[in-house]
């Protein structure tokens, strides 16, 4: 333990309103604290510059509701949550798929979605299957409410959208996916407790053997999580049925690919490797699609 | 030999009760009255010169006990082999992560601050930091020439081989990294000192004779004034052979200084940063083999890179060097050996002790050569491995009846590698999961290493307390391998009493004889066999009174010791290490009998390498061994489970990654050790051939399961991808660079 | 800043603990309440050897914050079981061969209690993924999931422990 537990405090209000009226009347000065599992680690380092936490696990937080075409995920719900919770394993399996990734079982029981998002890490479990779900965030603060996609919402390299006295309040996933095809994969550096070296989740609607929508969201390739925009309107419109013409296609997202990524190299691995991955699993994305396809 | 009543049963592990219950006591768990805590301030350099250490203000720095080598009362070095060292940086820095200075503090909180506060102010030297740098010589660190310690075993003439017509000649170069132990627990240490009774060290350690040693040369104390007690220990594997001397020393340094109990306990950045690895190696083979598959000559350059100090270096060469022939007849063989100096923290003593490292280059390098010859690994290796009669690399006879053919082909049939071999290579070309199946057979030497057994000289005893229970009084110590667990066995065994009545006495050097460390997997071998015979000298003393008749219940036993204790005051027995007859050895030449004896494994590895994402998976684990006697099956098979686990992270995952000497993945997130998802079923097996002058006929067994996993996995990775792979870790980063150059992107590019 | 009370009921008893808030729940069993059968490996919950159960959910109390922990329900090794009655996990270590240097033992021992508490018959897999935040260095895994299994059909056949 390399910080001094008595130099920090760390305030309860037990309520999301005492929560929010905390950070709205001292606006910057107090950092949230949900699962601890970020910020507990980098306390244990003696690596945090920050003297002043506030706990927002709060109830409110915590919830999972269904309605109409939506399921909403409250920013404050753990990632054993998820994975248990039945309308997520149904309309989103990938997210579920992804909440069973991250960490060991202990880090899934107290790390909450929230957590993950607003910590912003490039390499974060969950963003590549909200990228996929086309998820919409319900950012909450004193002042009120206000929704984005999710795909605004990383600005920079650990830089968000959220305003100092914002917490994510909910995850919103619209129940349109049922059908679409889909496609996930980490690639860490063992098969659990790995931080991604690749991870990667897709949902595609193929109609006559050509794609007539996809959205591809990837971690560990840019300075945030990243959904492939240009990789997409590569393969928007194209055909997946033909073998000869697949594998134009495959080069051609390749490109599209290798033109909005910059991965790095860092303690987990290299951008060359990170380069060549990404696109073996957009190419093995491709050919499951194209073999469901047909 | 399966007669008996205790030795080869599954009996509970002594201590196992006080850990399921979480009531088994490790250092960081106990306190001292008035004890304080100690922090060191570490290098930040690789090498230089210090010009001067400024206290940064802001801290209260009248309230910390301040350390430096000049408070030293006896020698700044650790002892080992040529107390090169220092327990302190006296002036000069040899590697990142050198203890220059130690404080302690009845705050454990405010100790980070003040080691950060403490600033060193240097004069930076050149480094050195691989094989390579250190072997060109450009930069002198060490000697003359870099060079720790070497060695030339010859047998035959090789270079008479060599110009033979008609052979054929395959050479290979291999290389290995660093290791890091990753026990679970990390180092730590608790001293006191008393100007009546010396000083007394706690610790999480393998060898308390050694810790005993150093702390005599640090505090110039005589040998009664310097006592070391080993605490529950949670996990070692070489790793807490030397490096608790050096922590245990700067505890003691500040215990005296500051009159009060101080207790360091690294977390574990800075116990992976600072203490010692697995030496990192590089191996060139260059073999002379007839076109009928025979092995005539090898010439092999093995070179190990030590780190700052000689420290074990020697002994961990000595033994790559002795193992680098394999568990083959080579009629001519020379191996020429160097550790070389780096800037780096000393590497150290890590379970198979540079047998790892030799035997991933020989079995890499047999496959190699079955290939050349047109021979299967399996039909190379029946045709070349040692038999029963035959002599070893060192010149030993086999006297042992080994049967190394029979326990390949049991190990192949267990793992259906023919069938498998034949149907991955049939179904390989189609899918982009390639299968490969692979193995490895190999030995370990049992005990110290030529006439070792003989300097150490090992004293063993076994008494009765007033209350009638037996003790068995040795150095040697527990940390997860069984120790406490095999001896009691083998104690209860030889008095014909009940396994519960006999207990270990403390690891205390104040109680305990010198059995000597525990390491080399000499403890069941050569420990326990003085354990049997000083629990059959006091068998026959009670005998010998009359107080015991011939055949007799645990109880009279019992019932006897207390007559005896009564009459007599005591009641103990004593044995002290007698070399087995007809054992030569000559150090100069590195002729004779290296070893007492050898354990013998083959163990088979199947792997699948993705070639989407370049990753491997081990999905099965055969393990066969021939290890003697087995003392204890749930503890042997856990021994060699365990170390299998530890084999697969050294060659997939174990990287440590280097900046100049200093480990930058010094965490447990980015250390990549194996999970409980990331092992296959490892199956196990044992042949028993009881070895005479072993207990009850067992060999030596912790060491052997680090040896083989890493050449047979890589066997395996070379059929999966028809590409060599000579070097471990090996990660999919390396797998991905090699495959790459193929790779779909590229082609389709060209077609497009 | 300043010490605060706690309370929190540990192994069934209701604790008031004086800390400040940010003190890891880790540290406060080990040097408040000298429960030290918790133990320290990685400081990061990468390790799993500071498992504890809150509310009966498995954690690593290396990573909460004692504040977090005020009311909540608190279950370390000293309380699965006693030297006169074992609880079915530890009895299988013991016999299975589960616990080799012992470090991990106790955080995998509550891995295992709270895997089978929420899946009392699991596979291999099951089992293997359950203890996936449990760092073992000596046994493999082999002999705990033998102990894992081997006490599933303990607890199934009702057996006291």
């Amino acid at each position: 333990m390399r910080s001094c537990s008595a130099e920090c405090e760390l305030l309860t209000p037990g309520s999301l309103e005492a929560v929010l009226c905390l950070l709205h009347d001292e606006p910057g000065l107090w950092t949230p604290i949900a699962g601890g599992t970020e910020i507990m680690v980098l306390y244990g380092a003696g690596k945090l510059t920050e003297r002043k936490f506030v706990s927002i696990a709060v109830p409110e937080l915590r919830e999972i509701t269904e309605d109409g075409g939506w399921i909403s995920v409250g920013g404050g719900c753990s990632f054993t949550q998820i994975r248990r919770h039945v309308g997520i394993q149904k309309h989103f399996p990938m997210l579920a798929q992804c909440a069973s990734w991250l960490g060991g079982i202990a880090n899934q029981n107290r790390g909450t979605i929230g957590g993950n998002l607003a910590n912003a890490s490039p390499a974060a479990d969950s963003p590549p299957a909200l990228f996929a779900y086309g998820a919409e965030l319900e950012l909450i603060s004193a002042r009120g409410k206000r929704r984005i996609p999710y795909e605004e919402f990383h600005l920079g390299y650990k830089k968000t959208a959220l305003a100092l006295d914002e917490l994510i309040g909910t995850v919103l996933l619209p129940k349109r996916f049922d059908d679409s095809l889909r496609y996930v994969r980490k690639v860490g550096t063992r098969n659990a407790q790995a931080i991604s070296k690749i991870c990667m989740a897709a949902t595609a609607t193929v109609k006559h053997g050509h794609v007539e929508e996809i959205r591809i969201g990837m971690g560990s390739v840019a300075p945030t999580p990243l959904r492939l925009a240009a990789t997409e309107r590569a393969l928007m419109g194209t055909e997946l049925t033909d073998a000869a013409i697949l594998n134009v296609v495959i080069w051609e997202a390749r490109r599209a690919l290798a033109s909005e990524t910059a991965p790095i190299d860092d303690i987990r691995s290299t951008a060359a490797y990170r380069t060549l991955v990404a696109g073996n699993l957009l190419e093995e994305m491709l050919r499951t699609f194209a073999g469901a396809a047909r | 030999m399966q007669s008996e009543r205790v030795v080869g049963q599954p009996v509970f592990r002594k201590e196992g009760l006080a850990k399921v219950l979480g009531a088994a006591r490790y250092i960081d768990d106990l306190s001292m009255p008035g004890m304080i805590y100690g922090a060191t301030v570490r290098s930040a350099i690789p090498r230089g010169r210090v010009l001067g250490i400024e206290f940064s203000p802001g801290i209260p720095w009248d309230e910390f006990t301040i350390v430096t080598a000049k408070d030293i009362p006896g020698k700044n070095y650790i002892a080992m082999i040529n107390n090169d060292w220092p327990c302190l940086v006296d002036g000069v820095v040899n590697h990142p992560q050198e203890p220059i200075l130690l404080l302690a503090h009845p705050d454990r909180h405010l100790l980070p601050q003040a080691v950060a506060a403490v600033h060193v102010r240097y004069e930076e030297m050149s480094s050195v930091h691989s094989i390579e740098e250190s072997e060109r010589g450009r930069t002198i660190i060490w000697g003359e020439d870099n060079v720790l310690k070497s060695y030339l075993l010859e047998k035959g003439d090789v270079d008479a081989a060599f110009a033979q017509p008609d052979i054929i000649i395959v050479v290979g170069e291999y290389t290995t990294g660093a290791q890091e132990h990753l026990y679970i627990e990390n180092n730590g240490a608790i001293a006191m000192y008393d100007e009546h009774a010396g000083v007394t060290l706690w610790g999480s350690l393998q060898c308390p004779f050694y810790a005993h040693k150093s702390l005599m040369a640090v505090t110039g104390l005589p040998e009664d004034k310097v006592r070391v007690i080993q605490v529950e220990t949670g996990g070692a594997f070489g790793g807490k052979e030397d490096y608790p001397s050096m922590i245990g020393a700067h505890a003691a340094l500040l215990a005296m200084k500051s009159g009060r109990p101080v207790k360091i306990v690294y977390d574990r950045a800075e116990d992976m940063a600072a203490t010692t690895k697995r030496h990192p190696s590089r191996t060139r083979h260059r073999t002379a083999v007839t076109k009928d598959g025979k092995l005539l000559a090898a010439d092999i350059e093995l070179c190990l890179d030590g780190g700052a100090y000689s420290t074990l270096s020697s002994t961990v060469l000595s033994r790559a060097t002795i193992h680098s022939g394999g568990a083959y007849f080579w009629p001519n063989i020379r191996v020429r050996s160097k550790a070389y100096a780096t800037n780096t923290p000393p590497h150290g003593a890590f379970r198979g002790f540079g047998a790892p490292q030799a035997l991933f280059a020989t079995e890499r390098h047999m496959d190699r050569v079955a290939k050349a010859v047109g021979l299967t690994p399996e039909e190379f290796r029946r045709r070349n491995l040692l038999l029963t009669g035959e002599t070893t690399s060192t010149g030993q006879v086999i006297r042992q009846q080994i049967d190394l053919q029979g326990w390949m082909e049991r190990a192949l049939d267990c793992a259906n590698y023919r069938e498998k071999k034949a149907r991955f290579d049939r179904e390989n070309p189609d899918g982009v999961r390639k299968k490969g199946i692979g193995f490895a057979v190999f030995l370990h030497g049992s005990g110290f290493t030529g006439s070792g057994e003989r300097y150490l000289n090992s004293l063993v005893g076994v008494d009765a307390t007033a209350e009638g229970r037996i003790r068995v009084l040795v150095s040697s110590t527990e940390f997860g391998q069984g120790t406490n667990t095999i001896l009691c066995q083998i104690a209860a065994e030889t008095l014909g009493v009940d396994y519960d009545v006999v207990e270990m006495a403390p690891p205390d050097t104040g109680i305990v004889p010198n059995s000597g460390p525990t390491v080399a997997s000499r403890t069941a071998m050569v420990v326990g066999r003085l354990v049997q015979s000083a629990a059959l000298g006091l068998k026959q003393t009670l005998i010998a009174s009359g107080l015991l008749g011939e055949r007799y219940l645990t109880e009279e036993f019992q019932a006897a010791a207390k007559a005896h204790i009564g009459k007599h005051g005591g009641l103990c027995s004593m044995s002290r290490y007698q070399a087995p007859p007809d054992v030569y050895w000559d150090d100069q030449t590195y002729r004779g009998e290296a070893y007492a004896a050898y354990a013998w494994a083959v163990y088979v590895a199947e792997v699948t390498v993705e070639v989407t994402t370049y990753s491997v998976a081990v999905d099965d684990f055969v393990a066969l061994q021939e290890v003697g006697r087995v003392l204890n099956p749930v503890l042997a098979t856990g021994q060699v489970e365990g170390g299998v686990a530890q084999g697969i992270g050294y060659a997939l995952y174990e990287k440590v990654s280097w900046d100049r000497g200093l480990m930058k993945n010094n965490q447990m997130t980015n250390y990549i050790i194996p999970t409980s998802q990331d092992l296959p079923k490892i199956r196990v097996y044992f042949e028993e051939v009881p070895f005479e002058h072993g207990a009850y006929g067992a060999k030596g067994i912790g060491e052997l399961p680090m040896d083989g996993p890493a050449p047979a996995i890589l066997n395996a990775i070379a059929h999966a991808t028809g590409e060599d792979f000579n070097a471990i870790p090996l990660l999919p980063e390396d797998i991905a660079e090699r495959l790459a150059a193929g790779a779909p992107a590229a082609q389709e590019m060209a077609t497009v | 800043m300043s010490m605060r009370e706690f309370s929190l009921r540990v192994n069934g008893v209701e604790r008031i603990v004086s800390a400040p808030p940010m003190a890891r729940l880790l540290d406060v069993l080990r040097q408040e309440l000298g429960l030290t059968g918790t133990k320290e490996g990685c400081g990061e919950g990468e390790c799993g050897s500071c498992s504890v159960l809150i509310n009966g959910e498995l954690v690593n109390s290396c990573l909460v914050p004692i504040a977090q922990a005020a009311g909540t329900s608190i279950t370390t090794i000293e309380g699965v079981g006693a030297h006169t009655k074992l609880h079915p996990v530890q009895q299988a270590f013991l016999q299975c061969g589960g616990a080799q240097c012992g470090i991990c033992t106790p955080g995998m021992i509550l891995a295992a209690v709270h895997l089978l508490e929420k899946c009392p018959n699991p596979t291999r897999e099951q089992i293997e993924e359950g203890l996936n935040g449990n760092l073992c260095r000596c046994t493999g895994y082999m002999r705990i999931f033998a102990a894992v299994e081997k006490a599933a059909t303990t607890i199934e056949a009702g057996v006291p422990g």
